[in-house]
């Protein structure tokens, strides 16, 4: 198999009008204006910028359209959005704003078909399936929807399968139990599946250092990963977390 | 006074980073849906997503393909996007046989679906890769003059242009150990598969340099 790029994206959860962090997604804190950081990342090279409203699947979509297209404004690589995607109608709306992907968790779950639609009408690569997952037990995960508050008694790797085949274009995988842990990529989870799915599969939930993006990529078969808290808290950037990855033989897209 | 750039606004989507990626440049950026609008360009730019013939049918049912041949005939800098680059060519393999704009001898042909190893790869082609130069091809005086071989460039494509005359080909970039067609000149002509809008400030690079020859 020959290697490609594997891509850099910066994370951005949003509530309302502000940039926010938890921990296995809850206990929210605000951390400030997600246009500023969206431009500082993409000046720090992410590959890839990814929105999530948090609480859009609870109230409704408010503030996303218009943070995406201020954002559109000055960042120039591909930008994907999801939180409150019920639609195709939604879809086209965020695709105007600016966006280039949409990620969808719960109204996927709720209506699988929603995944065809989606690809038929604007494209498998626009269709970014959001799995947002909690371990059960030994090689089994449970999908949560509406931002890891609602069990659905789905199995993460049974899902993702069935998404794939209705034409998602990607499968962004977020470990609730290791997001906003720093203790790293839930390793397990994204190797069972980028197993299953012949589609991209972005990993998300965990950055703590370097060891574990050069583990979620060897050992978990990422073709992506997101990084949030470690970038919004100026822990790291993305300058270093590339120039370690590519030292440590990971190909990564070449930057001027 | 700042170079006005006309991008062609046929129906096909969303061309609000398109138009914002020009502004930052330096341009003044109009959009054109009229042959009129289409005839008084300076700079023109073709962009594009989506399947050909229903690019090519956009283009028709607005009366703009004979607009946008004369332009090039003329002489004036035209660059095309993704399905704007594909357009360029003679003719497309995409659903059928469908005829383009010919304005590079060519063919639009299926992207390769296993790797030269012979393993299956995944296609559409989404994501980061390298440009490099086709062999005797000169960048300079070109919208690549401020690009590095190696520079990455993202794409999204199914398909993929290969022009008749390989002095055409400007840009390659690898996939799957194929050295795939990625931006293709003739004159003041150029057409990137990739999306400059969407390329960092690689991309940004390429624009600026389009808008200022």
């Amino acid at each position: 198999m020959i290697a490609r790029d594997v891509r850099l994206i910066a994370r951005l959860d949003i509530k309302g009008p502000n940039l926010i962090k938890g921990v296995h997604l809850e206990g929210l804190r605000v951390i400030g204006d997600p246009q500023v950081y969206a431009r500082r990342y993409y000046e720090q090279g992410a590959d890839e910028i990814i929105y999530i409203d948090v609480v859009a699947s609870l109230y409704g979509r408010s503030k996303l359209t218009e943070i995406v297209r201020h954002t559109a404004h000055d960042v120039f690589v591909p930008l994907t959005v999801g939180g409150g995607v019920r639609s195709v109608e939604d879809v086209k709306e965020l695709l105007r704003a600016g966006a280039d992907k949409v990620a969808i968790n719960t109204a996927a779950v709720q209506r699988p078909q929603l995944i065809s639609e989606v690809a038929r009408r604007f494209g498998s690569q626009c269709m970014v399936l959001s799995i947002e997952a909690k371990q059960r037990s030994e090689g089994h995960w449970e999908v949560y929807t509406d931002c890891g508050r609602e069990q659905t008694g789905i199995d993460a790797i049974d899902w993702a399968r069935q998404a794939a085949a209705l034409g998602a274009g990607e499968v962004l995988i977020t470990s609730i139990d290791r997001e906003g842990t720093r203790r790293g990529y839930d390793v397990e989870l994204t190797r069972a599946i980028s197993d299953v799915v012949g589609i991209p599969v972005i990993a998300s939930g965990g950055y703590g250092n370097d060891t574990h993006l050069l583990d979620i990529v060897h050992q978990g078969g990422a073709d992506a990963v997101a990084i949030a808290d470690a970038l919004h808290y100026d822990r790291t950037n993305l300058v270093e977390i590339r120039n370690a990855a590519r030292a440590a033989g990971i190909q990564m897209r070449h930057l001027p | 006074m700042k170079p006005q750039v006309t991008i062609v606004d046929y129906g096909i989507g969303n061309l609000y980073s398109v138009g914002r990626a020009f502004e930052v440049c330096g341009a003044d950026v109009i959009f054109a849906s009229t042959p009129e609008e289409v005839a008084a360009a300076r700079h023109l730019v073709l962009p594009g997503v989506g399947a050909f013939e229903s690019g090519m049918a956009g283009l028709r049912e607005r009366d703009l393909v004979e607009p946008i041949r004369t332009h090039a005939a003329e002489g004036k800098p035209l660059m095309g996007i993704c399905l704007g680059m594909q357009m360029f060519a003679t003719v497309s393999e995409e659903f059928g046989e469908h005829k383009g704009l010919d304005l590079i001898p060519g063919r639009v042909r299926a992207l390769p679906h296993t790797t030269v190893e012979g393993e299956a790869q995944k296609v559409p082609h989404i994501g980061w890769a390298g440009l490099y130069k086709t062999p005797r091809a000169e960048w300079r005086e070109t919208s690549l003059a401020d690009v590095q071989e190696g520079d990455g460039i993202y794409l999204v494509h199914s398909f993929a242009v290969h022009t008749d005359n390989p002095e055409h080909q400007l840009a390659f970039s690898p996939f799957g150990g194929h050295a795939v067609c990625t931006v293709i000149r003739r004159g003041a002509l150029i057409g990137c598969q990739f999306h400059p809008e969407k390329s960092g400030p690689v991309g940004l690079k390429v624009i600026s340099a389009f808008i200022t020859h």
